[in-house]
């Protein structure tokens, strides 16, 4: 099946522009270099997983192709366009790693008020369910336990029935059993034919979910591959991922 | 419904569903002024005669306004900016206006419960009788007053870190109302400071609602709105800087 669906990207890759793309960026905050001539593309109905330690540059990535921050040097596209472009902000979704989500509000009132965004949301009982909430719509988000949280931001990330989804290092923190669950949800939104970006620094979760792999370090891409390929004759992707970086 | 007019009106409703289940954070900015209005207005008002309160009632719906701006405002945003959430809508199409107006209407809509709240006050506690006309125009001052200092929120909500906030807003907040007159008359502090609040849009603002009850100092009207339209255009340039200045801030 992957085989086949290799063939695929390669044929749509010509017709259409990448999901997400970034040529040849470099990244720097004053001093620090996050990203240091970093390509990276994302084909049609895959799911790219961005491995790399913490500070290897994923967030900044991230960041980039979501129109929040601009590139010192090289390009970010989104379908072809600028990503903070209205258009491009339509077409993907994002999940971020973010600190506090207003408290006092319901499942379903920041679903409703995100989905007011967009010109063609998905109805709020589909995205309810999409993100494994059902029975839990009246309940205040700081109510919620920390997977139904990064569920209900899983939901404000896809109410907009984006065509790209862009998760940074979404099951950080969570418990096996919740980790899962939001997995089962990631597959089920590519299995529409939808694309995805996912940063994290969990080898099992690139494992379990990508259709290719980059590896991040020091801002710079260092391998590129199926999960696989990159664990090439290593015993575990771990081992493969540790003697790359270091 | 056209889709823009929606969004923002959704982004208002949330606003003010939010501040009515955290009314812990609500109510000290509702009440501080008629605290202090009932404790400096009233108690002076009735030794020294309605004139007293009535001044008072000025400045003292001028210093409710304008908490209510900094902190409905201001604070808000930069918690809410802060904690990555100002960058979770960002990554979605909502058009930035919405989630302004909305903080403005929230900000607006306290400013006028606080007026109405000392109105109120000052008519039990210190018997002053404004006919209703000069009631509307105080009101009315008051609550398109608190734009500008929106404008000043905004500034510091883009510069200012979510837990420096508020105590960076109360060490503007409490000096600017002083120097501008706003607890008590200007001319009860020392000479060399009082000519300071000609540069306080705060100062402007009271006197407004001052020449209202006929004890401005009075400058021309006119001079007060243009000092507050230029305060406005400053504060949202500073606003405007700081929010494209988010673009290539953080890593990781």
């Amino acid at each position: 099946m992957g085989a086949a669906r290799g063939a695929t990207h390669r044929v749509h890759m010509q017709l259409v522009p990448s999901p997400a793309q970034l040529t040849g960026v470099t990244k720097r905050y004053g001093d620090v270099v996050a990203l240091n001539g970093l390509d990276l593309t994302i084909r049609p109905g895959e799911l790219l997983s961005l491995l790399g330690a913490n500070g290897a540059g994923k967030t900044t990535a991230v960041r980039l192709l979501l129109g929040l921050a601009a590139p010192t040097t090289g390009t970010a596209r989104v379908f072809g366009n600028d990503p903070r472009d209205a258009a491009s902000r339509t077409r993907a979704g994002a999940m971020l790693q973010i600190a506090r989500v207003p408290e006092t509000l319901r499942v379903r009132e920041h679903i409703h008020l995100f989905s007011s965004y967009y010109p063609d949301p998905m109805p709020i009982g589909d995205v309810i369910e999409a993100a494994g909430l059902q029975g839990l719509e009246k309940r205040k988000y700081g109510e919620l336990s920390g997977g139904q949280q990064k569920r209900t931001l899983f939901a404000l990330a896809i109410c907009g029935n984006p065509d790209l989804l862009i998760l940074d290092e979404p099951t950080t923190g969570l418990d096996v059993e919740a980790r899962r669950a939001l997995w089962k949800q990631i597959r089920a939104f590519i299995a529409r034919g939808r694309s995805v970006l996912l940063t994290t620094h969990y080898l099992a979760e690139a494992e379990a979910l990508a259709d290719r792999v980059v590896v991040l370090n020091r801002g710079a891409a260092v391998a590129e591959g199926t999960p696989r390929e990159i664990k090439g004759d290593a015993a575990t992707l771990e081992d493969a991922f540790v003697e790359m970086v270091s | 419904m056209p889709r823009p007019l929606r969004i923002h009106l959704l982004e208002i409703k949330y606003e003010f569903l939010k501040a009515l289940r955290m009314p812990q954070y609500a109510l000290p900015t509702l009440l501080f002024p008629v605290v202090f209005y009932s404790f400096f207005g009233v108690v002076f008002g009735s030794r020294n005669g309605p004139q007293v309160a009535e001044y008072m009632l000025a400045t003292y719906g001028t210093f409710g306004v304008i908490g209510a701006a900094l902190f409905g405002f201001g604070v808000s945003v930069a918690v809410e900016r802060g904690q990555g959430w100002l960058e979770a809508k960002r990554t979605t199409p909502m058009p930035i206006s919405a989630y302004f107006m909305a903080k403005m209407a929230m900000a607006m809509t306290f400013g006028a419960i606080i007026v109405v709240l000392l109105f109120v006050t000052a008519a039990v506690g210190a018997h002053v009788q404004l006919p209703p006309a000069k009631m509307l125009s105080i009101f009315a001052i008051q609550v398109a007053g608190a734009i500008p200092f929106c404008a000043f929120g905004l500034a510091l909500g883009f510069f200012v870190g979510p837990n420096s906030a508020a105590p960076v807003v109360n060490l503007v907040y409490l000096p600017i109302s002083v120097l501008s007159g706003l607890w008590m008359p200007l001319r009860f502090l020392p000479e060399s400071i009082q000519s300071l609040a000609y540069w306080l849009p705060p100062y402007h603002l009271s006197q407004l609602a001052l020449g209202i009850v006929g004890a401005s100092r009075g400058d021309s009207p006119a001079l007060h709105v243009a000092a507050l339209a230029v305060a406005t255009i400053l504060f949202s340039t500073v606003a405007y800087i700081g929010y494209r200045r988010d673009e290539g801030k953080m890593y990781g």
